[in-house]
C-alpha cells in the first residue's frame, strides 16, 4: 500500500520533486490513447537513471506495490491505464542518446526518447531507423520496444522487434539483466531480448537499449491507384507480391475511409471507388523506377480506375496525405474514435474488410476501414460516441466479430498495438489455453508477485471494454 | 480556489458548479487523448510534465467537472500557466477547440477566485474597464508616455534605479519600450484612404488600442500598404478595444461588451474586409462569433464580422496586388521571422508573411529554427509568469541568434516587445533589430508615394 514511508524511501532515492502524489499528478496518468478507460495510480515517479529504477523497484517490491512504466501513453490497449493503483513510472527523465557506434552501426539510448526524435538523429548522420508507427512525433523508444510497435515502413523493412539488438532492463525484485548486445548473431541460451520486445511492461522495465540502424534508401516514389472492385485491389496487393517486389509502403483505404477523407481534405478522391493503394518503393533509383512501372503494370491489369505516379517531392507528399488525413478525418466525424488493430494474411484483406463491412451493418455501427495492406495489418476504426452506452455496447460486440472473423481467417487480434487491458480478454482466442499457460509461466519466472503492469495481457474472465474507476 | 462564493440571490456556487455550467462538455469529450498535441507545446517541452501539456489540461478540466478532482489552487495555476498560444489546436486530429476551453475555465476561475494580490486585480479593473474601452484615455496615457519618454524623466528613473523596485522583466519592457505617440492613426492620417490604382475592395482597418498609441507609425503603414495593395481603407473612430486581455483573462462579459461595439462600428460602414496587424486583437475578431454564439441578437452579426477578419499580410497575398518590394539600401540583408501564434494558429497565416518576406527584392530570409514555437510573450504572460516567458524566450533567442539574420520580424506588438526585450537582454542590440512586418514592408515598397 503507498503511504507516506514509501513516499520517503523513493524521495531518498529520486528526490523530492520525482516522487508526486497530488490530484493533478495522478489525474494526468489516469489514462492513454486508448478510449474510455480511466482508472487512478497512488504516485507518479520520474528516475533519472538505471539505478533509480531498481533501488525503486526494491522499495516497491517491498511493500508490493505495483508499477506501470509508462513512456507518452499513446497506446491504444489501455496499457498504461493503471487498473490497479499503483505506482506510474514515467521514463521521460530517460532520454538520453548514449552512443551511435558507426563502426557496427548500432546506436544505443535510453527508454524515455522521442522517437521522433532519435529518428530525426540518426538520418542527420546519414543512417537509418525504419520503424515508424504514425505516432512517433510523440512515443518512446522504450513504448515502441514494450509494445513491440509497426509503421508505414514494417512490410520491407520489419518493425520495431526486428532492430532491437539488446537490451538493459530492471525485474520487479530490483535486479538488473543485460540481454543481446550490439551482436548480428548471438544464440546463447532463449532469446530473452525478443521476449522482452512486445512485453507490454509486464515482465521488466526496459532502462537501456541497443538498436540497430541501416543505411538509408538514396531514392523513392510515390503512387496512388485507386480501384471499383475490392478484390482488383486485394490482387494488386498479392499479386505485387507475388511478383517479388515488396514496396517500402503499402496503405490501404476503404470506401467508407475515402468519403470522410475527401470530404475532410477535399482531395478530389473519386468517390465511387471501393479502394484506394498507397504504394511507395524505396532503393535504387533504376530498382525504384522498374519497381513502380512493374506495379504499375500490375494494377493496371487489375483493372484500376486510375493511377497516379507523383511527378516530385510535393505531388508525392499531396498523395501520402491521403493516408495521413485518414486518422485525422476520422476522428473529427465523432466525438469517440475507436481505432483498432486485426491483422490477417496479405491474402485476405478482401475477405476481412467486406466481413468487417457486414459486422458493422449487422450491429448497426460506423466503421472505416484503413491500414497496412502489405502485412496483412487493419485498422477499423469505430465512429461513435463514448456518451450513448447503448452504441458503445453495439461498438464492442461489433469488434468481437471482428477479433473472431480476424482469427477464423488466420489472423490475429492486434497487429502492433498490443493486447494491453483492451484485448486481454481475446488473446486466449489467438494463442489457445495452453499457449496462455506457457505465457503465465514466463510471467511469473519474471514478476511472482504480479507487480509490473498488473492487469493487462492476461484477462480474469471478462471479454468486455469497461470503465474502471480506482481510488 | 474552491470556496463557495455568494451569488447576490443568496445561492452558493462552487468552481466546480461553474465549471460544469462555462465548460463545453463535447470539447472536452472530443479530446480522445491521443497525445498529438503533446510536441506542440511550449509548456510540456519545457517541462516533460503530463499536466503542462494540452492533453494533461483537458483532463484536468474533464476531471474537475466530473468530479474526480476538486479545482484547488494547484488547478488555477495549472491553467495560469497555459500561454494560449494554441500551437496545440492545429495539432490536434480532432479539432478540439482548446482555446475556448482554457478561456471558459479562466472565466470560471475570475468568478471565484480571492488568490490575486489586490494590486493585481485593482490594475486589471483600472486597465479592462477604465482604459481599454476608451481610445480618447488611451491616447492620454500614450500622451502621458511619450512625455515620460521625452522629457528626460525616462532617464532620470533609469539613472536613480527607481525601476530596480519593479520585478526583472517591467524593468527590461521599460528599457524597449518604443516611443509612444499619443496620437494614434486617425489624428495622423484620417478615417477614408482611396485605393491606388483599380479598387479591389473595402477594408476596415482594426487600428488596437495599445498598439495604436504605441505604434501608431505601424498603424500609418498598413494603410499605405493596403491601399498600394488596391484597397481602399476606413478607420472607423467608434471601434474600441478588442477584448483580447478580458477575455484571455477570464473576463468574458467585458469582452463581449467590447465586442458588439465592434460590430456595430464596421457594420455600418459595410466593409468588405476587417483587417488586423495584431495577432492578439486578431485572434478574437476571428472569434467573436464564438464569444457571441450564445446571445441570439447578436450571433448573426457576429458571424459576420469574424467572417471577414483577416490578418494583413493574409489580405495581401490572397486578395490584393502584392506590391513590388526591393531591399531599401542594404542589399543582402538577412532577416528572419517570428511567428505571432495568434497570427499562424488563430487567424492561420503562416505562409503568406513568408510569401511577403521573400518576394523583398535583394533580401535574404532565412527560416528560424522553431519559428512557430511561442516566443513566452502571450499577452501579459510575462508578467504574471516571468519565470517560464523567460525560459521560452531564452531558448527562442539561441534560435535567433543562430540566424545571423539583422531583422527579427513580427505580426504582433506583443512579440515585437518581447523580441526586443529578448535581444537586449542578450546583448545583441547592435546585430539585430525588432520590426513588424508591416513597417519592413512599408520601408522597402519600391514605389513610395
Ligand atoms: C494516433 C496514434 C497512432 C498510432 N500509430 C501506431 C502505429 O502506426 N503503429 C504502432 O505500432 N502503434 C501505433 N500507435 C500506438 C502507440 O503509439 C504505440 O504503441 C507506441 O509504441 C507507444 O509508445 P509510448 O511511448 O506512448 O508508450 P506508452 O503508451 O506509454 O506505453 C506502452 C506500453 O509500453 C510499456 N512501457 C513503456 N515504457 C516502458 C519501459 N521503459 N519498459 C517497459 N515497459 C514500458 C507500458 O507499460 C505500456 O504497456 C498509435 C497511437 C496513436 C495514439
Ligand atoms: S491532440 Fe487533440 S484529441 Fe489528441 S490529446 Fe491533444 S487535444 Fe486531445
Ligand atoms: S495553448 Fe499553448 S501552452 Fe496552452 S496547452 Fe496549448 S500549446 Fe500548450
Amino acid at each position: 500500500m503507498w503511504s507516506d514511508i514509501v513516499k520517503k524511501e523513493l524521495q531518498g532515492i529520486m528526490g523530492e520533486q520525482w516522487v508526486k502524489d497530488d490530484p493533478q499528478s495522478l489525474v494526468t496518468h489516469s489514462y492513454d490513447g486508448t478510449p474510455m478507460l480511466q482508472s487512478l495510480p497512488d504516485a507518479v515517479i520520474y528516475p533519472e537513471n538505471t539505478a533509480q529504477v531498481s533501488e525503486t523497484l526494491k522499495v516497491l517490491s517491498k511493500y508490493m506495490i505495483p508499477v506501470v512504466s509508462r513512456g507518452s501513453g499513446t497506446n491504444l490497449c489501455g496499457g498504461t491505464v493503471p487498473v490497479q493503483g499503483g505506482v506510474v513510472m514515467v521514463m521521460h527523465r530517460m532520454n538520453r542518446i548514449l552512443e551511435i557506434d558507426l563502426q557496427n552501426l548500432t546506436a544505443t539510448v535510453q527508454p524515455g526518447l522521442n522517437t521522433k526524435q532519435f529518428i530525426t538523429h540518426v538520418e542527420g548522420m546519414g543512417l537509418f531507423y525504419p520503424p515508424d508507427p504514425s505516432s512517433m512525433a510523440i512515443s518512446t523508444i522504450g513504448g515502441n520496444i514494450a509494445e513491440g510497435s509497426g509503421g508505414l515502413r514494417g512490410l520491407k523493412y520489419g518493425t520495431t522487434k526486428d532492430y532491437v539488438l539488446g537490451l538493459e532492463a530492471v525485474l520487479a525484485n530490483g535486479e538488473v539483466i543485460r540481454t543481446g548486445g550490439k551482436l548480428m548473431k548471438d544464440v546463447a541460451g532463449y532469446d530473452l531480448t525478443k521476449l522482452l520486445v512486445g512485453s507490454e511492461g509486464t515482465l521488466a522495465v526496459i532502462t537501456e537499449a541497443t538498436l540497430k540502424l541501416v543505411p538509408p534508401p538514396k531514392y523513392k516514389k510515390t503512387m496512388l491507384a485507386m480501384f471499383k472492385d475490392i478484390y482488383g485491389a486485394a490482387r494488386t496487393v498479392s499479386s505485387i507480391i507475388e511478383n517479388r517486389i515488396i514496396p517500402a509502403t503499402l496503405e490501404f483505404l476503404d470506401r467508407p475511409t475515402i468519403r470522410v477523407v475527401d470530404d475532410f481534405a477535399k482531395l478530389g478522391l473519386p468517390l465511387d471507388m471501393e479502394a484506394i493503394l498507397l504504394i511507395e518503393q524505396d532503393g535504387d533509383m533504376e530498382s525504384v523506377e522498374r519497381d513502380i512501372a512493374r506495379i504499375e503494370e500490375i494494377c493496371r491489369s487489375e483493372k484500376a480506375e486510375r493511377i497516379q505516379v507523383a511527378e516530385s517531392e510535393a505531388e508525392a507528399l499531396k498523395l501520402l496525405t491521403a493516408r495521413r488525413s485518414a486518422f485525422t478525418a476520422l476522428a473529427r466525424l465523432r466525438p469517440t474514435t475507436i481505432l483498432e488493430d486485426a491483422t490477417v494474411p496479405r491474402s485476405k484483406i478482401a475477405d476481412m474488410v467486406l466481413e468487417i463491412n457486414k459486422i458493422a451493418l449487422k450491429h448497426n455501427v460506423q466503421i472505416c476501414t484503413f491500414g497496412h495492406a502489405g502485412d496483412g495489418n487493419l485498422h477499423p476504426t469505430a465512429t461513435t460516441d463514448a456518451r450513448d452506452q447503448e452504441e458503445i455496447h453495439r461498438v464492442e460486440a461489433a469488434f468481437e466479430d471482428i477479433f473472431e472473423a480476424a482469427i477464423r481467417l488466420g489472423g490475429t487480434i492486434t497487429g502492433e498495438h498490443g493486447v494491453g487491458l483492451v484485448k486481454a480478454p481475446f488473446l486466449e482466442w489467438k494463442v489457445g489455453a495452453a499457449g496462455i499457460e506457457v505465457m503465465k509461466g514466463i510471467k511469473q519466472a519474471f514478476d511472482p508477485h504480479q507487480l509490473l503492469n498488473p492487469g493487462k495481457v492476461f484477462a480474469k474472465s471478462s471479454r468486455k471494454r469497461v470503465v474502471i474507476e480506482h481510488g | 480556489m474552491a470556496e463557495p462564493k455568494t451569488m447576490e440571490h443568496g445561492m452558493t456556487v462552487s468552481l466546480v458548479d461553474t465549471l460544469k455550467n462555462k465548460l463545453d462538455y463535447d470539447q472536452l469529450t472530443n479530446c480522445m487523448r491521443c497525445g498529438f498535441c503533446l510536441p506542440a507545446c511550449p509548456t510540456f517541452r519545457e517541462t516533460g510534465l503530463e499536466a503542462e501539456s494540452p492533453r494533461g489540461r483537458i483532463a484536468l478540466m474533464k476531471a474537475a467537472v466530473d468530479g474526480i478532482m476538486q479545482p484547488d489552487a494547484a488547478f488555477e495555476e495549472q491553467m495560469d500557466h497555459c500561454l494560449a498560444c494554441r500551437a496545440c489546436e492545429p495539432a490536434c486530429p480532432a479539432g478540439v477547440k482548446y482555446g475556448q476551453l482554457i478561456e471558459q475555465t479562466r472565466d470560471s476561475i475570475e468568478q471565484h477566485t480571492v488568490r490575486h494580490r489586490w494590486w493585481v486585480k485593482s490594475a486589471r479593473k483600472m486597465a479592462f474597464e477604465g482604459l481599454f474601452p476608451h481610445p480618447r484615455r488611451m491616447r492620454l496615457l500614450g500622451g502621458a508616455l511619450k512625455f515620460y519618454q521625452k522629457s528626460g524623466l525616462q532617464k532620470l528613473t533609469q539613472g536613480t534605479g527607481i525601476m530596480n523596485l519593479f520585478p526583472d522583466e517591467l524593468k527590461g519592457m521599460e528599457k524597449i519600450m518604443p516611443e509612444a505617440t499619443g496620437t494614434g492613426v486617425i489624428k495622423e492620417i484620417g478615417v477614408r484612404h482611396p485605393a491606388k490604382g483599380e479598387k479591389i475592395a473595402t477594408v476596415g482597418l482594426f487600428r488596437g488600442c495599445i498598439m495604436d498609441i504605441m505604434f501608431t507609425g505601424t498603424n500609418v503603414n498598413t494603410v499605405r500598404l493596403l491601399t498600394e495593395a488596391g484597397f481602399e481603407v476606413v478607420i472607423p473612430d467608434e471601434q474600441t478595444c478588442c477584448g483580447a486581455l478580458h477575455a484571455h483573462s477570464g473576463e468574458g462579459g467585458g469582452a463581449k461588451k467590447l465586442a458588439k461595439s465592434n460590430i456595430r462600428a464596421f457594420k455600418d460602414l459595410g466593409v468588405d474586409w476587417i483587417v488586423s496587424n495584431a495577432g492578439g486583437c486578431g485572434a478574437l475578431l476571428i472569434e467573436y462569433d464564438h464569444l457571441l454564439h450564445d446571445d441570439p441578437q447578436w450571433k448573426d452579426d457576429a458571424a459576420w464580422f469574424a467572417s471577414r477578419a483577416v490578418d494583413v499580410a493574409k489580405l495581401v497575398v490572397e486578395h490584393g496586388r502584392v506590391p513590388y518590394f526591393e531591399a531599401d539600401s542594404q542589399a543582402g540583408v538577412r532577416i528572419t521571422y517570428q511567428d505571432s501564434c495568434h497570427v499562424r494558429n488563430v487567424m492561420k497565416s503562416s505562409e503568406a508573411p513568408r510569401k511577403l518576406m521573400r518576394s523583398v527584392e535583394g533580401v535574404q530570409f532565412v527560416e528560424m529554427e522553431d519559428s512557430d514555437r511561442c516566443c513566452g510573450s502571450a499577452g501579459i504572460y510575462n508578467l504574471t509568469q516571468p519565470d517560464m516567458a523567460g525560459q521560452l524566450l531564452d531558448r527562442k533567442m539561441d534560435c535567433a541568434k543562430n540566424t545571423a539574420a539583422q531583422y527579427m520580424i513580427t505580426s504582433n506588438p506583443g512579440c515585437l516587445l518581447q523580441m526586443k526585450l529578448g535581444i537586449s537582454k542578450s546583448g545583441m542590440e547592435n546585430e539585430m533589430k525588432a520590426v513588424h512586418l508591416v513597417d519592413f514592408l512599408y520601408e522597402n515598397m519600391a514605389d513610395k508615394k
